[in-house]
């Protein structure tokens, strides 16, 4: 079998390749293997092409402004948004709502992990509790926290603290309890004590669950602050949402829906940010 | 934790290896048993290790020599018996068991007290060879170097008694005697007492000055081992201590090559 693979000097095969004698194959490395497009093209032509049609249907009038307006209009319309200063004042707030839930419902569930990560006692307590609570869709608690909260900010942020306490509690304590037993033996022969022991393997040992923890939690905080925004808001991109629904006015909801998708996009690129930084010990971490 | 003596330090059976004598004994075991469930994989066992003897502890899978290296490593309670050990003890583990998320220098000195101490880790690293890999992951070191980390690891802690658990089991053979060779040379250095479990009876006889055979939960077979170091697997001497031991590990003859009868 005759490999050809030298990159330097390779030059790839013309289309009618070369036939292979009989019973044998030529391999061609995987540099020379892809033909045509890169593949950021092909990979964005699909989007593309997507929002080419729905403006040749919109302009045709086969999808009408009233069931989804146009992407030239979305555009307009997100040009007006932000020309009025709207938009961003919708997204400070929202922004805001999210990361304060997110903060709070974070810091609980990562207390309430560690607590029965850490100690049986905090495991007999704690986590039967957990495992039966995280199975109540948080959407269904909207009702009981108005009665408790009002309409205000406080049962917004309250949704948003609840559903993304459990992603982070329930992946810090697998986490906390998938450390490998071998490096908790290896670590008490070094002598660490248990709060070294603590320090040195089992809370290193939990982080890569942490950051996918607190990759659902961020997920998780959108659909909430969107369940939560439609609660009498009076600012926010639910808001604005809302208020366009009123006025059937899909430009903006189009723009909001955009503006969600971006705002998700964004905390995702911060979480793989923080993974870079904090897991760059991982065998299997490959982005660089 | 107090050294006994009154119950007698079991005497060798062939000789005596010629170091580290007198002194209180390293490692003092009497009627040593553990059990798992039903099973007693050790069996009222004696083993007595003097200050820098090189022990070479051999025996079939399952013949519980790795269950005594854990209890001599404190990492197994549940014994009954009598142990007296060295308070500093190092364990270098078949799988090097490196803290993948700590630099190796890091982990060198990981556990040992007062800040971290880069200085203190890179000379132990050098030591094995490899203190150009102090500022890397664990992840990248080969795993001939990622065993030299373990031992430096190990090293650093100045112990007098070093348990080595099937430390170059996982290398592949010219790695292994590479490594080998190191610990032969870190023992002539340190001069502490070690206890090596291992598989390879030609490992045994080329390090240890005795060579132990486990069998049903004691130690069944005692080899002193009286060559000169460095010692060759050429050498005749070599390969009639291998055969003996084979014998012993109930392997048949003719696995064995060039030793006679």
């Amino acid at each position: 079998m005759s490999v050809t693979e030298s990159p330097g000097t390779y030059v790839p095969p013309a289309p009618a390749r070369r036939a292979a004698p009989a019973g044998r194959v030529r391999l061609v490395p995987a540099h020379a293997r892809g033909r045509g497009l890169p593949r950021w093209l092909r990979r964005t032509s699909g989007p593309v092409a997507l929002v080419a049609l729905w403006h040749i249907a919109s302009v045709t009038g086969v999808l009408p402004a009233e069931v989804l307006a146009g992407p030239a209009t979305v555009v307009s319309s997100a040009a007006r948004l932000i020309a009025t200063g709207e938009l961003q004042q919708a997204i400070v707030v929202s922004l805001g709502r999210a990361m304060a839930g997110l903060a709070l419902g974070g810091t609980v569930g990562v207390l309430l992990a560690l607590a029965s990560g850490l100690t049986r006692l905090g495991e007999d307590l704690v986590d039967a509790p957990m495992q039966m609570l995280r199975t109540v869709p948080n959407v269904a608690l909207i009702p009981l926290l108005i009665i408790w909260f009002g309409i205000g900010e406080a049962p917004k942020i309250a949704l948003i603290a609840l559903a993304t306490a459990f992603p982070l509690y329930l992946n810090v304590y697998a986490g906390i309890r998938g450390v490998d037993q071998t490096l908790i033996e290896a670590g008490r022969t070094l002598g660490l004590g248990r709060a070294g022991l603590v320090r040195h393997v089992v809370l290193p040992g939990a982080l890569p669950n942490a950051l996918v923890g607190l990759r659902y939690s961020l997920g998780i905080a959108w659909l909430a602050l969107v369940f939560g925004e439609q609660i009498n808001a009076t600012a926010g991109v639910g808001y604005l949402m809302a208020n366009a629904r009123e006025f059937f006015q899909t430009d903006v909801i189009v723009v909001c829906l955009v503006v969600y998708a971006i705002l998700g996009l964004a905390v995702d690129m911060v979480v793989r940010t923080l993974e870079r930084i904090f897991l760059a010990w991982r065998p299997s971490f490959t982005g660089a | 934790m107090a050294t006994e003596f009154h119950r007698g330090v079991t005497p060798s059976a062939d000789g005596d290896p010629g170091r580290g004598l007198g002194g209180p004994a390293a490692v003092e075991v009497r009627g040593l048993s553990r059990s798992f469930g039903d099973r007693r994989v050790i069996d009222n066992l004696d083993l007595t290790i003097r200050p820098g003897e090189f022990v070479a502890l051999l025996g079939a899978s399952g013949c519980g020599k790795s269950t005594l290296l854990r209890i001599l490593g404190d990492l197994d309670p549940d014994f009954e018996g009598e142990v007296t050990l060295p308070r500093k003890r190092a364990i270098a583990f078949q799988a090097p068991r490196l803290m993948p998320w700590k630099r190796v220098w890091h982990n060198v000195v990981l556990g040992l007290p007062g800040r971290p101490d880069r200085a203190r880790a890179g000379r132990a690293l050098a030591e094995v060879g490899i203190g150009h890999r102090a500022d890397v992951w664990p992840k990248v070191l080969s795993g001939g170097e990622a065993q030299r980390a373990a031992l430096a690891r190990a090293l650093v802690r100045e112990p007098d008694l070093l348990l080595l658990d099937e430390p170059f089991a996982a290398l592949d053979a010219l790695t292994r005697i590479k490594a080998q060779g190191l610990v032969a040379e870190l023992w002539e250095r340190h001069g502490c007492a070690v206890l090596l479990v291992t598989h390879d009876v030609e490992e045994a006889i080329l390090l240890a000055d005795r060579v132990l055979v486990m069998k049903d939960g004691v130690i069944a077979h005692e080899h002193a081992v009286d060559l000169p170091r460095p010692r060759d697997v050429a050498d005749p001497r070599v390969a009639r201590a291998r055969g003996v031991l084979l014998d012993w590990l109930g392997v048949r003859h003719e696995i064995r090559h060039g030793a006679e009868a």
